[in-house]
């Protein structure tokens, strides 16, 4: 491989220096994009969108339920990729990324819970059930805290990222179980999937749109965090080396 | 310009106020530590070179 095709291929993003620079040119632009598509489809949703005829008002939640609840999915897969990139290549760079994107992840869950459950409550009467999707996000959430607290338990970073990427493989079963137990569940309370390519019956272009425009804006939001703090983590990994370097030399 | 959210407003408003904090909570915690690790690496690197 010539070095231009190194220096323009995915893995040399692998390289810590490269990360940092060329993730620092980017950072403006998504903070930016992000914040213009969180405002526009939050405010458009908020205030311009009409009253569900069944749900009532109720129906302006699904601008923050379903971009968490997507992200709470997506942001778990992401860190398998991470996890199976660090496990099969060892590159420092993509453990970090997995880690960096868990606290992310385990926001976007709770959100998806909570105004599910706000939402839950004027709709089904409850604030909770243990209906297959509600069940496999809790435990989703769950696997979120012990993957963060794993990280946080292990001294070794490079054996907290084998660790750690074996949970992510095991919790990745929920992940898609809480992707798809609407389609092969059918005795819980939560409705199906609001946005499918095969769905005949989607929500309507009224609330779709503005739905995509919130959808937009979390996952521009989701990509800044990830990338500011596998910064963060960078920089976190070149202080421990640092500081055991300095120790060696006294 | 507030709409009218009839009965639903306590549900909506609250499902807002918590997503919006908790969004906020995680942005503002991210800038945080990102800071303190850029301004510890600073002047951990500025010492070992002062230091040789």
């Amino acid at each position: 491989m010539s070095q231009i095709e190194k220096n323009s291929s995915l893995w040399s993003y692998a390289n810590p220096r490269k990360f940092l620079a060329t993730t620092e040119r980017v950072m403006p632009f998504l903070w930016g994009a992000a914040l213009i598509c969180l405002v526009v489809g939050l405010v458009w949703g908020f205030f311009f969108t009409p009253d569900d005829y069944r749900q009532g008002s109720t129906v302006k939640i699904i601008y923050l339920h379903v971009p968490a609840a997507l992200m709470a999915i997506n942001a778990w897969m992401m860190m398998l990729v991470a996890s199976l990139i660090w496990l099969v290549r060892r590159h420092h760079v993509s453990a970090l990324a997995a880690r960096a994107a868990g606290p992310v992840g385990a926001v976007m869950t709770v959100i998806a819970l909570v105004t599910g459950a706000i939402w839950g409550q004027p709709m089904w009467g409850t604030w909770w059930a243990w209906d297959p999707r509600l069940t496999s996000f809790l435990i989703l959430f769950l696997f979120y805290l012990g993957y963060m607290a794993l990280w946080e338990a292990i001294e070794d970073p490079d054996t907290a990222a084998d660790l750690t990427g074996v949970l992510c493989l095991v919790g990745s079963v929920f992940a898609v179980l809480s992707r798809y137990a609407v389609n092969f569940w059918n005795q819980g309370l939560h409705q199906g999937a609001s946005l499918s390519m095969d769905a005949e019956e989607n929500v309507a272009d009224v609330f779709y749109i503005p739905l995509l425009v919130c959808i937009a804006g979390f996952v521009l939001l989701f990509i800044a965090l990830v990338f500011y703090r596998t910064g963060t983590e960078i920089r976190a990994r070149r202080i421990r080396a640092l500081l055991a370097r300095e120790r060696a030399g006294a | 310009m507030m709409p009218d959210l009839g009965k639903y407003a306590d549900t909506v408003l609250t499902a807002y106020a918590a997503s919006i904090l908790l969004l906020a909570v995680l942005v503002a915690a991210s800038l945080w530590r990102g800071r303190r690790m850029r301004a510890e690496m600073d002047t951990l690197e500025a010492r070992m070179r002062r230091d040789g």
